[in-house]
């Protein structure tokens, strides 16, 4: 039997598939991933739930080899546009090297568990990994 | 008269590590270091604007009065991540402006030596039942799971960002950004880190967050720089030695970042730059190619280079050119922190956006020494500090008087 499970954080929605969603600003269009007061851009106060694309292009990574204590190094920080939404995230299933993981490269929406808590539900987290050739 | 304000003195303590003295001992030696040098006293000063950003004290500018002087002053603490120090210059220079004082005094301080990481916490987790915090509404710690918050490793992203937008930005043109910031810190007595590195040790130094190496990070140290900052009139009522000294402001921006797609996914350092600088050319009345010296916020090797092209050092999209031509290093046509730069200098975070007007102020009076830019007539001085806040100052030597050579 699998653990119940729920998304890692409110803007992660599991099914039917995976995805992401953002509160979009119903004047201006512009996304955003945290809760909202208001909109940045235009002060627009009403948002819809847009889902964002789950294949994206890496703009921009950094490998962290020196983190905060409890957080395992190296990873692959990453912002990858998808589809003109930026997402901040994490490349997995990638070796964190800088021969490997390239500006520009292919990625797509993942999921794994990020943990268990004591009533033993899964908190799901996503990032992003490489998409295959075959894939793309 | 016009409205012109005036840096009358200004100082700047050696930034390192001070273990015997506190952060109201540093800010003493800046305040009063500053006001000896301008030759006037707190007994002048009209309003105190004070920052301190990370050392929990409170009201580092009452503190430092009750070591100084209390005339019962309007007092201005202020904080604004990196560009703290900045901040408070400007806030005297706005109250100046305003006519509401003659005199004004502007401080940073900050004691960060040994302080590691910033911008990292460590990672805590609840035992129980998940339990939803914050505006994403994560149940555990999203630094090192979704992207980082190491200041190291969002500064790598700006910087990689650029390279992706534009190309020809790699490990090793980061890493020779820093090869030229510590050959400049060989002749900055005041510097942490006065030491030259060759290209390969820098490469093959820690890791931080790639392309970031601990050399291509700004220096945790101690440190405290202060201003006095003087009304057009006043100054005109004061000695000829104080009048062929005076630095003239000619401008004092102070920017916010403008909402960009994703600026809230990976902070935005570029936009309000631009902003800040094309607001300060254009109140200066001089352009990028006028100035004889540049200190900008260079808090990883990454920044420096989008910076070049944010301050319209060169064309946009050109950064990668003007720095492989050699302009920034201090023989070339623009020098760029001629310091040694936040890389070696350090980064007592507080002091920092006045200690880079000191420097510029310096080389405009002739008194830089060894370093000294000749004929320096014209300088600019930027910080940026994440939230977001930029402030950018231009100095130009008082006109008429010829500094001496240094």
């Amino acid at each position: 039997m699998t653990n119940p499970q729920i998304p890692f954080v409110d803007y992660l929605e599991l099914r039917p598939e995976p995805h992401l969603v953002a509160h979009e600003c119903t004047s201006c269009a512009a996304r955003y991933f945290d809760r909202r007061n208001g909109c940045a851009h235009c002060g627009g106060r009403d948002f819809r739930a847009a889902p964002v694309a789950t294949t994206g292009e890496v703009r921009s990574f950094t490998i962290v080899t020196f983190a905060a204590p409890g957080v395992p190094v190296p990873f692959v920080a990453a912002v990858v546009d998808c589809d003109g939404t930026s997402v901040r995230t994490n490349l997995v299933d990638v070796e964190p090297s800088p021969d490997v993981v390239h500006l520009g490269m292919t990625v797509a929406l993942t999921t794994y568990v990020a943990g268990t808590d004591a009533e033993g539900v899964d908190a799901v987290n996503y990032a992003f990994k490489p998409l295959g050739r075959a894939e793309q | 008269m016009t409205d012109d304000l005036w840096i009358l003195g200004i100082h700047m303590t050696k930034f390192g590590k001070h273990p015997d003295e506190d952060l109201v001992d540093l800010a003493a030696e800046a305040a009063l270091g500053a006001l000896a040098d301008g030759g006037v006293t707190m007994r002048d000063v009209g309003v105190l604007a004070a920052g301190n950003l990370l050392g929990g004290v409170g009201g580092i500018g009452q503190l430092l009065q009750k070591q100084i002087g209390q005339t019962g002053i309007p007092v201005y603490n202020v904080q604004n991540a990196c560009a703290t120090g900045a901040t408070a210059l400007r806030t005297v220079c706005m109250a100046i402006k305003a006519g509401e004082a003659d005199y004004g005094l502007a401080v940073g301080v900050e004691k960060l030596s040994g302080a590691g990481l910033l911008g990292a916490r460590p990672r805590t987790e609840t035992s129980g039942a998940w339990e939803r915090t914050g505006r994403f509404g994560a149940v555990g710690t999203v630094d090192g799971r979704i992207g980082t918050e190491t200041m190291a490793g969002v500064f790598a992203q700006v910087g990689m960002e650029y390279g992706h937008k534009y190309g020809g930005a790699d490990f090793e043109l980061f890493a020779r950004i820093s090869e030229k910031n510590h050959a400049h810190s060989t002749l900055n007595p005041l510097a942490a880190y006065q030491k030259k590195m060759s290209l390969e040790q820098i490469m093959n130094d820690v890791m931080i967050a790639y392309p970031n190496t601990r050399p291509m990070c700004s220096a945790n140290t101690d440190g405290a720089a202060a201003a006095v900052v003087v009304s057009d009139a006043k100054l005109r009522t004061l000695s000829l030695e104080q009048r062929r000294r005076a630095v003239k402001i000619a401008a004092s921006v102070l920017t916010s970042d403008p909402w960009q797609e994703a600026c809230q996914v990976l902070p935005d350092v570029n936009t309000l730059t631009r902003n800040a600088a094309r607001q300060a050319y254009e109140a200066a009345g001089v352009g990028p190619e006028d100035l004889d010296l540049v200190e900008l916020h260079d808090c990883f090797a990454t920044a420096e280079l989008v910076h070049y092209d944010n301050l319209m050092l060169c064309e946009e999209g050109g950064a990668v050119d003007f720095f492989r031509s050699g302009a920034p290093w201090r023989d070339g046509s623009t020098p760029v922190n001629v310091s040694g730069g936040l890389q070696s200098k350090g980064h007592p975070i507080a002091a920092t956006g006045i200690a880079n007007v000191w420097e510029v102020a310096t080389h405009l009076r002739g008194e830089a020494g060894p370093r000294q830019i000749e004929g320096a007539r014209v300088g600019l001085a930027h910080v940026i500090g994440l939230g977001s806040a930029c402030g950018v100052h231009v100095l130009e030597r008082a006109a008429g008087v010829s500094a001496p050579r240094g």
